[in-house]
């Protein structure tokens, strides 16, 4: 077993692994944080996006043990409170999901692609969101959420 | 995936001598082929070394006329560097079409160039621009390094420390992406160096990456993407698979190489 340490929404968290032990794992299993999804576990489909030291990472391609120290941030640490993240409150006005399978992969991916350019053009938005598969939407409403979210961050 | 012991080494000394006591211990860097591997339980180590936080594996250097790029430098480093982006701008065009944001946050220089995928990308700058790959006990030249499908020089227990790139005086890439995984169907880079006109190509070649040596010799000549005209890779050294057939593929490497030059003439 392998004692790690990390920060997890703003709360510390102290715990043990076995090596073998994926971060996604981790986070759903034991930290019961099951707003990050499996979709493919085989890397593709960007279900499982988090942020890990405010980079946008499959959390069902590392070991728990590889984030010992970081800072992690899922979709359930994104609100304020009661107030939705912009990116959160985009998706919601704009429906930018159907089934919202792919959403919290979705929404942690594109608060990366806002902080790299905070005035995204379709091609950055569409390029950024390569690694994140959704079945259902066709990509048109969450492109749109994207571009409405750059909007509000900047109001 | 199996049990395995996970390792984190505190140098590449101690790296070294991990793998040395545990003949069936593998590295592991950024994990972006090495854990899914794990997962389809292709493979069964017995200890897992992680190198990601080794300081002697960071960081890209500029000195006089090379770059020097430490082997844990991620894909998104190496596409954002200004350093890179000055030095050889090719290099950085590259990185920044390797798979999607979430591996370039994770996957490495080291990790992509000792895996040597056949529809890697870094392979074809590496020789391309007759870069030499420094390990923990030699240099190697990027000429005797890559061996055929995933199958390098490297010996059991060896580590590459960084990767050494020439300038070149231009040069460009140009990759036809896979429309699903991203990796290359052909990807040509194209580097005009001191050393000559050299051409390599990845993702085409059923031994992995080569150097398409009839363009080199017309582009010699001629600098230009209308100097390829007439001139094909052999149908009968590419990889056919699912994805396309060894006749698309060799077509595919003379469309990339003339985008590629003509990034370049403009
Ligand atoms: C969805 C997806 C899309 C991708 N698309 C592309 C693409 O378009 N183009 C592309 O080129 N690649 C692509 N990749 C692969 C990606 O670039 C990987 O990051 C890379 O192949 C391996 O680097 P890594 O750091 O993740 O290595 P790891 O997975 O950690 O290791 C790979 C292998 O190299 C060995 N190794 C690692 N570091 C060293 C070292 N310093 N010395 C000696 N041996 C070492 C390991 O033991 C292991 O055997 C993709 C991957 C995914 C998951
Ligand atoms: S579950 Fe991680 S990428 Fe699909
Ligand atoms: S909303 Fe259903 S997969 Fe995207």
């Amino acid at each position: 077993m392998n004692k790690i340490e990390f920060t997890i929404n703003g709360k510390k968290v102290a715990t043990q692994v076995e090596g073998r032990t994926l971060l996604v794992n981790l986070i759903r299993d034991e930290l019961k944080l099951t707003g990050t999804h499996v979709g493919c576990d085989t890397s593709q489909c960007g279900c499982c996006t988090i942020h890990l030291d405010g980079k946008s990472v499959k959390s069902c391609a590392m070991l728990a043990a590889q984030a010992d120290g970081a800072n992690i941030v899922t979709i359930e640490g994104m609100a304020d409170g009661d107030k939705l993240h912009p990116v959160q409150q985009a998706f919601t006005e704009c429906h930018g999901l159907q089934c919202g399978f792919c959403t919290p992969g979705m929404i942690m991916t594109a608060a990366s692609i806002l902080k790299d350019h905070p005035q995204p053009t379709e091609e950055q938005i569409v390029k950024g969101l390569e690694g994140n598969l959704c079945r259902c939407t066709g990509y048109i409403n969450i492109i749109k959420s994207v571009h409405r979210a750059a909007e509000l961050m900047k109001a | 995936m199996y049990a395995f012991e996970y390792q984190r080494a505190g140098s590449v000394a101690e790296a070294a001598s991990l793998l040395a006591k545990n003949p069936e211990a593998k590295l592991l860097a950024g994990g972006q082929t090495f854990i899914p591997t794990l997962k389809a339980r292709l493979a069964q180590p017995s200890h897992v070394v992680d190198i990601g936080r080794l300081k002697e594996l960071a960081g890209i250097e500029v000195k006089g006329n090379v770059v020097s790029i430490g082997a844990m430098t991620r894909h998104a480093e190496v596409a954002a560097s200004a350093d890179v982006k000055k030095a050889i701008p090719a290099l950085a065009d590259l990185a920044i079409e390797i798979g999607d944001q979430q591996v370039r946050n994770r996957g490495t220089l080291g990790g992509s160039v000792a895996n040597n995928d056949p529809a890697a990308d870094y392979p074809s700058a590496v020789l391309a621009l007759g870069a030499t790959i420094v390990t923990n006990q030699r240099e190697i030249a990027s000429g005797d390094f890559f061996q055929g499908m995933f199958s390098t020089a490297l010996q059991d227990g060896e580590i590459i420390v960084r990767i050494v790139f020439p300038m070149p005086k231009r040069a460009a890439y140009s990759k036809f992406h896979h429309p699903a995984s991203g990796y290359a169907m052909a990807g040509v880079f194209v580097a005009d160096t001191a050393n000559g006109v050299r051409v390599a190509v990845t993702g085409a070649g059923s031994s992995g990456v080569f150097l398409w040596k009839a363009a080199e010799a017309a582009l010699t000549k001629t600098f230009a993407a209308a100097s390829l005209d007439g001139i094909a890779v052999d149908e009968g050294e590419c990889i056919a698979d699912l994805h396309a057939g060894a006749d698309y593929r060799a077509h595919l490497v003379g469309v990339m190489a003339k985008r590629a030059i003509k990034k370049i003439t403009g």
